[in-house]
């Protein structure tokens, strides 16, 4: 189906990027267009201008950074999820890249595309949350960071600003952190009906970090505050680890539709995390 | 803005140059023409299919700078400077490319419409992985959605296929 006529420039530079949006302020941000270019189709956006950031040199990379890791805007979902630095010391982010979409999809998406969309059933901002990471973002303004826990609002509405851009997404290190992602999918979609994030750091035996992000189950993803509560500080066994699941979609109001029901959701959440967390072991 | 200005905008064409199955293409084209209608419409190399249109079907997947994409879900001008292969550009001359050897050799197809997109995207996984186990297989067919076969014999046939592009690289089993 032929898409609507727009307007379409490629900038060469994040200056010449930002410069373009501050001329057309109804131009949309074109990173993978794994997710515009569909709802374009489906006339659920009908920007009159895209800009192109293909072509913008400062979008890209991986970068090593001390305690950080730099993860340029414009990296592809595949690149993420084989990137050795990523797999070594952010784990997680590798194993939510590669459970994306299909091949082609994580061909051509992006990290910062998938989180400024913010699809509530999307894998990447759950394992973002998880590993506590940040969001650089820029305008005619000038640069600001902000959590990903802030950056995410509710479905398909982020924090940004209207002509803002996410630049790099800096995740702090989680090298001696256990992770691991679990997914159940749609089986049209692909979309996560439950996808649980999780990421352990345990010392002489006990839990010292416990971080559990949740996508798929409620109109963003989520920490698990009150099962993270539960599994500090402890010595894990079975018992623990079922309390905390237990209280995985605690205080959330939970998603029903046609395939899952916000109680069969909720169920299912609560055994996945509880699989999840004893698949650490 | 002007009456002029914005008719100006719509006639927006865009000087690209692409290298489809070996040959540089340079056009104008409109922003909004999609690469699977540059392929199907402007240069008429049917053979690409566009099954659903919406990003969900993998029928159209070509292979851009070696990496397999949904044609039907990246602009024209998004791929300028890039390469693109389609199913017209698998075989070498007159020689079936080990895949649609593979796909011909165990019937992996019935109605054949999604076969175009089966093949370049079994193509491009084994650049990626030249020797998948079944599960990765599996994996990777979750880019293509088939409604004849099971997937049972599209996934003997890029397992062959493996075999058969592993003996190109080494003739004689050295």
């Amino acid at each position: 189906m032929t898409l609507a006529a727009f307007a379409y420039q490629r900038p060469r530079s994040l200056a010449e990027a930002v410069e373009a949006m501050a001329e057309a302020p109804d131009a949309r941000w074109l990173s993978g267009g794994m997710s515009l270019l569909p709802m374009m189709k489906l006339e659920l956006a009908a920007p009159p201008a895209l800009l192109d950031l293909s072509g913008v040199e400062d979008l890209r990379g991986i970068r090593d950074e001390g305690d950080f890791l730099h993860i340029g805007a414009m990296t592809r979902h595949v690149e993420l999820a084989r990137d050795p630095a990523v797999r070594r010391d952010a784990h997680l982010a590798s194993l939510a890249a590669e459970r994306i979409g299909d091949p082609q999809v994580r061909n051509r998406g992006t990290v910062g595309g998938s989180l400024a969309h913010a699809d509530p059933a999307a894998d990447l901002p759950a394992a973002l949350l998880a590993l506590d990471a940040e969001v650089e973002a820029v305008s005619a303004r000038g640069r600001r960071a902000l959590s990903v826990q802030d950056l995410l609002l509710g479905p398909m509405m982020t924090a940004l600003e209207p002509d803002e851009l996410i630049v790099a997404i800096r995740i702090p290190k989680h090298t001696g952190h256990r992770q691991a992602y679990t997914k159940v999918p749609h089986p049209a979609s692909g979309y996560a009906v439950v996808g649980v994030a999780v990421a352990i750091h345990e010392e002489g035996g006990r839990v010292r970090q416990a971080a559990i992000a949740v996508t798929g189950v409620a109109l963003k993803a989520f920490r698990a505050a009150r099962a993270e509560a539960v599994l500090a500080g402890q010595a894990v066994d079975q018992e623990v680890l079922a309390e905390a699941a237990g209280l995985v979609c605690d205080g959330q109001d939970v998603l029903g539709d046609v395939y899952a029901s916000a109680a069969y959701r909720r169920q299912l959440a609560q055994v996945v995390t509880r699989r999840t967390l004893e698949g650490l072991r | 803005m002007t009456e002029e200005a914005t008719a100006t905008q719509v006639r927006q064409e865009i000087p690209i140059t692409v290298h489809i199955n070996g040959a540089a293409q340079s056009t104008a084209i409109a922003p909004n023409v999609l690469l699977s209608e540059f392929l199907r419409d402007h240069l008429a190399l049917t053979g690409t299919h566009v099954g659903c249109d919406t990003s969900q079907c993998g029928a159209c997947t070509v292979l851009v700078d070696g990496r397999v994409v949904k044609s039907c879900t990246i602009l024209a001008v998004q791929a300028d400077g890039m390469s693109v292969t389609t199913v017209e550009g698998l075989r070498a001359g007159s020689v079936l490319h080990p895949v649609q050897e593979a796909f011909r050799a165990h019937h992996a197809l019935q109605c054949g419409f999604c076969t175009p997109g089966a093949l370049m995207l079994a193509a491009g996984l084994l650049m990626d992985n030249p020797h998948p186990t079944r599960s990765e297989i599996r994996e990777g067919l979750d880019g293509i959605v088939c409604r004849c076969t099971g997937y049972e014999n599209i996934v003997e046939a890029v397992a062959d296929a493996a075999e058969r592009l592993a003996e190109e690289v080494r003739p004689h089993g050295a």
